[in-house]
């Protein structure tokens, strides 16, 4: 995760009281619809708002420890890591994201 | 002719029946070598379980369910069956039977288990179709084809049999009447209080009971044509597409008096069971023992494994019978009578009534000995005196107490239960012992319900003593009975569902994170599948003070729309019993050109929907449809869906009733409201059911006495139609059974469990317990769920689209082109 935030362009695309706990907000890019995740730890995560499965968005899931559960199938997808759980295969892109003073901060590559 | 010679002896029987097939398992246990067996059957199908055609009739089982011994059982024991062929003449002499097709088959033994016949009044007219008797797979197809709702059945015979069909023609919708030639029903059972009791539980089903009633004939449109109407004596003419005669039954004697063995009312047979010829044996309902005819399967039982010790030659004792007691399978109905329950001039009663609940128990005592006992209405203890009757005891002390039952202030069914002797019998049909259930469950290590039916055959037949035998599973693995039984919700917890929603009542737990701090959850913020049923166990259970939680709702919850695969929505608005105005569809009109949307479709819920809508256009969308008065129709939630309704009086020339004003006051009255699963609910104007009433979760059916309620049907994957719950009379009494319904569902069936498989669960006759028997339950329920609407009756789009600050959720948070 620090490598990743190495030497970013970290763009402010918000307040952390945007989101809501154990929710998240999309942010338009124009590499399509990114989802900012906050768990119940306080941690943030972005991915990209598809699912590996079948691009369901995953903003609109439910949020459980540092994972998402998609809401059209019920793949549960690693925040941290993007790939899906269980028996399922398949990883969605990750995005470099911080936060800092309650502001969101995310870097595009 | 078979002539192959075998060292083993060449065993034929006569009727594939229960008593039949049971001696056959009895011989097996005893000498499993010992004969070349051959089955044969009059009828076409293997050997089921004659006792539940009454829960086939009514709808209750299926045909799989009650076979008894499947084909492959025959094959694996080198059964060899001939069914759906009669067995016609046996050549005594030559040692040959022959069955109608001709085929023949030599014996060493023979075994004639024939079982009886149901007796036919000669009455004018008995020939025409539509008229039948119910004795056999076969019947309650023929009256399956004739049943239905809106038709009607006549009943002739108001005893066990009668009583059964009845109740299962009335389940499936059909307008029942029962004519008794005696003064009350049942008297070889009951005396006549708890055979009025018996009545008028009935009459409240909406059977008609005809006492004292003498049938002069069965009518049609012309002399040969199909049944339509029963005139009895009296000159009464009772309407019937169906009339079942169950009068009685008689010995089935015919093929045993032909072929000169000896006969009276039954075949007579010695302690032995073996009849006037030595070769031939003879069990079951065909028999007369010691002037005695049987017609239950308790003493048939007893009969096959007297039969087996002598043909096997594994022990000499002889038949001795016992006495039996008589349960009704009415769902709802609790009945158990059992000895000389009319008592005489020798005879002492001691009796206890309790009409508000319903309850009446006499104990005939003679001599300080119990020889008689009726139960109606609450027959937990039935058990128990049934033991204490067949013991024949001296009650000394326990005459004081023991109309209260065995231990007279058990809270805990258990406990009676344990209290109970090794001796006493738990399943009366198949004459099993608590001694020996107890036994089998330490021995195999019995975890289930199915284990110790397979084991021990507890159980297995009437099915009346399921609840005794999962207590006496309690009683012996204590804790470990419940752990293996529980699912937990999910892998965050080791607790199920019920152990949850009873810990968040009972320990005061008013949020999710209490909830998993007090039973200590293995995750720190549960899961997809705990925190949306945690959410409604808890908004259930503290209504107008529970804050909902939108993070701990599946996506179309919280947005108030379905999302539809390609991550747009579905608007569906509420259009009250299907009905709607040319204001409101012109409204739809303009949002669907104002917002380019791409699809309306009429639902199959009678309303529009409104599909490919953009996510952030949908509070604009709601504020332009709320400004027309249509508001969310909860397509998206487990919540109240729709009430459809058919046309009804106000139009339709068959209707009975305003079922469209019903439907639209039932789904005011209910809209809003969030439930463990989605619930619909449907009202008909008349028995054709045009709104499809009997396949939702409550079906309201009218007719010209007033309306039928219906609960517990879906359509989906496994379509279920609903059973019958009661009648009701007025427009009131629908509103209150149908919020009381729906409240008791609310707050006890598990999260995702629909009434369908929590009603199967639970049982029809648990709900109506709490529904139907008990008005103040009923009503403490309806005020319940009244209380909780107050809160719910909030158009979530309409709040969506007022309040800024949670709108958020519909737009981006950021745009970075
Ligand atoms: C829109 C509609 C189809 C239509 O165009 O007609 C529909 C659409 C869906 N139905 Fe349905 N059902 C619709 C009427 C029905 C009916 C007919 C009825 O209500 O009389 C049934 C059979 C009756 C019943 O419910 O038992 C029906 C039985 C189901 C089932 C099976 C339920 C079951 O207990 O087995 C599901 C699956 C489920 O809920 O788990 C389902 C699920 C769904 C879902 C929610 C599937 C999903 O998860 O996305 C669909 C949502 C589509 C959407 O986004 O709008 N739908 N669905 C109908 C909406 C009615 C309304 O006005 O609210
Ligand atoms: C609807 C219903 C509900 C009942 N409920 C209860 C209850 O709750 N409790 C209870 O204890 N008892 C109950 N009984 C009674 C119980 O089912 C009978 O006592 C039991 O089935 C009798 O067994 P059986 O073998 O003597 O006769 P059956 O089970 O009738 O078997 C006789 C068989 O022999 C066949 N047969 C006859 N003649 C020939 C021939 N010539 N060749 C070949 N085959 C022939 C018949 O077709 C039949 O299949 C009920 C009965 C009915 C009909
Ligand atoms: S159910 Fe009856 S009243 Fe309703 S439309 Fe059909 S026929 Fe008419
Ligand atoms: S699209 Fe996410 S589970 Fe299918």
């Amino acid at each position: 995760m620090d490598g990743m935030n190495n030497a970013k362009n970290f763009i402010d695309v918000g307040g952390l009281d945007d989101i809501p706990p154990l929710g998240a907000r999309v942010v338009a890019t124009a590499l399509g619809d990114i989802a900012i995740f906050r768990t119940g730890g306080g941690e943030v995560f972005a991915l990209r708002d598809q699912c590996p499965h079948k691009q369901g968005p995953l903003s609109q899931g439910i949020v459980h420890g540092n994972a998402v559960t998609c809401p059209l199938h019920g793949w549960t997808i690693s925040l941290e890591t993007g790939e899906a759980q269980g028996l399922d295969s398949g990883c969605t892109p990750r995005f470099a994201v911080k936060t800092e003073a309650g502001r969101v901060f995310l870097a595009l590559p | 002719m078979n002539m192959m010679i075998s060292a083993r002896k060449k065993l034929v029987v006569i009727g594939n029946g229960m008593a039949g097939m049971r001696t056959v398992e009895e011989i097996l246990q005893r000498a499993p070598d010992m004969f070349d067996i051959t089955v044969f059957g009059a009828e076409p199908q293997v050997n089921y379980d004659r006792i539940m055609l009454s829960p086939l009739l009514a709808g209750e089982k299926s045909f799989e369910q009650i076979v008894l011994n499947s084909l492959e059982w025959y094959a694996a024991h080198g059964i060899e069956l001939i069914a759906g062929d009669a067995v016609v003449e046996i050549d005594r002499g030559s040692r040959v039977v022959t069955a109608a097709s001709g085929t023949m088959r030599h014996y060493d033994i023979l075994l004639l288990a024939t079982g009886s016949n149901p007796i036919v009044l000669p009455l004018p007219g008995v020939g025409r179709e539509g008229v039948m008797t119910f004795r056999s797979a076969a019947d309650v197809d023929m009256m399956l084809a004739l049943a239905g709702p809106g038709r009607s059945a006549v009943v002739i015979g108001g005893g066990l049999l009668g009583l059964e069909a009845a109740h299962g023609l009335n389940l499936r919708g059909m307008a029942v009447s029962v004519v008794h030639l005696m003064p009350t029903l049942m008297e070889r059972q009951l005396d006549a209080s708890a055979a009025h009791l018996l009545e008028r539980s009935l009459t409240q089903r909406g059977m008609a009971i005809y006492t004292s009633a003498n049938t002069a004939s069965l009518d049609g449109a012309d002399d040969t044509g199909p049944v339509n109407a029963v005139t009895l004596k009296d000159g009464r003419r009772i309407k019937a597409d169906l009339v079942v005669m169950a009068v009685g039954i008689r010995p089935n004697t015919s093929l045993a008096k032909a072929s000169g063995i000896d006969c009276d009312r039954g075949i007579l047979v010695d302690g032995g069971m073996c009849t006037s010829d030595p070769a031939v044996y003879a069990v079951g309902e065909c028999i007369e023992h010691d002037k005695a005819c049987y017609g239950l399967v308790a003493p048939i039982w007893d009969m096959a494994k007297v039969a087996a010790d002598h043909m096997t030659g594994a022990a000499r004792r002889g038949f001795v019978p016992v006495a039996t007691g008589t349960r009704l399978k009415v769902s709802g109905v609790e009945m158990f009578s059992a000895g000389a329950f009319m008592g005489d001039e020798t005879t002492d009663d001691i009796v206890l009534r309790d009409a508000a609940r319903g309850v009446y128990k006499r104990l005939v005592l003679r001599d300080d000995r119990l020889v008689g006992v009726v139960c109606f209405g609450d027959t937990r203890d039935a058990g128990w005196y049934f033991q204490l009757l067949k013991e024949e005891r001296p009650l000394g002390e326990l005459r004081g107490t023991m109309i209260f039952g065995p231990v007279s202030s058990a809270a805990d069914p258990n406990e009676a239960l344990a209290c109970l002797a090794d001796g006493a019998e738990i399943c009366g049909c198949n004459g099993v012992k608590k001694g020996t259930i107890c036994a089998a469950i330490a021995a195999h290590g019995l975890r289930s319900v199915d284990d110790v039916r397979a084991r021990t055959k507890a159980s297995a037949s009437c099915g009346s003593c399921t609840g005794l035998v999962e207590g006496l599973l309690k009683i012996s693995l204590g804790a470990a009975f419940s752990e293996t039984a529980v699912k937990p919700m999910c892998k965050c917890t080791s607790h199920g569902h019920d152990e949850v929603r009873r810990r968040i009542k009972g320990g005061i737990l008013k949020t999710i994170p209490d909830v998993m701090q007090a039973l200590e959850w293995h995750t720190p913020d549960g899961c997809a599948s705990c925190r949306p049923a945690l959410n409604f166990y808890l908004l259930a259970a503290w209504p107008g003070e529970y804050v909902d939680d939108a993070q701990s709702r599946f996506v179309n919850e919280r947005m108030h729309a379905n999302i539809q695969k390609d991550g747009t929505y579905s608007v569906i608005p509420r259009m009250w019993g299907g009905t709607t105005t040319a204001a409101e569809l012109r409204a739809i009109a303009d949002v669907v050109d104002r917002f380019n949307i791409p699809t309306v479709k009429i639902t199959g819920g009678q309303r529009v929907d409104m599909l490919g809508v953009r996510k952030e256009d949908l509070r604009a969308v709601w504020r332009d449809l709320n400004a027309a008065g249509l508001v969310s129709g909860h397509a998206y939630g487990k919540a109240l869906r729709t009430v459809k309704t058919c046309v009804g009086s106000e139009w339709c020339r068959f209707g009975v009733q305003d079922s469209t004003a019903m439907g639209v006051a039932l789904e005011k009255a209910t809209w809003g409201s969030w439930h463990p699963h989605k619930v619909k609910l449907a009202v008909s104007g008349c028995p054709r059911n045009c709104a499809e009433a009997t396949i939702k979760d409550f079906g309201v059916v009218a007719t010209e006495a007033g309306w039928d309620l219906h609960v517990g049907g879906n359509g989906g994957i496994k379509v279920r139609a609903t059973e019958l719950l009661c009648k009701v009379t007025t427009e009131a009494e629908v509103m209150e059974y149908a919020c009381a319904f729906l409240q008791l569902y609310r707050m006890e069936a598990r999260y995702l469990e629909r009434t369908a498989p929590w009603i199967e669960r639970m049982g029809l006759k648990y709900v109506q317990e709490k529904i139907v028997d008990n008005a103040e339950l009923r009503r403490s329920l309806f005020e319940d769920f009244l209380y909780a609407q107050s809160f719910a009756q909030v158009d979530p789009w309409a709040e969506e689209a007022s309040c800024a600050s949670r709108g958020l959720k519909y737009d981006a948070m950021a745009e970075m082109v």
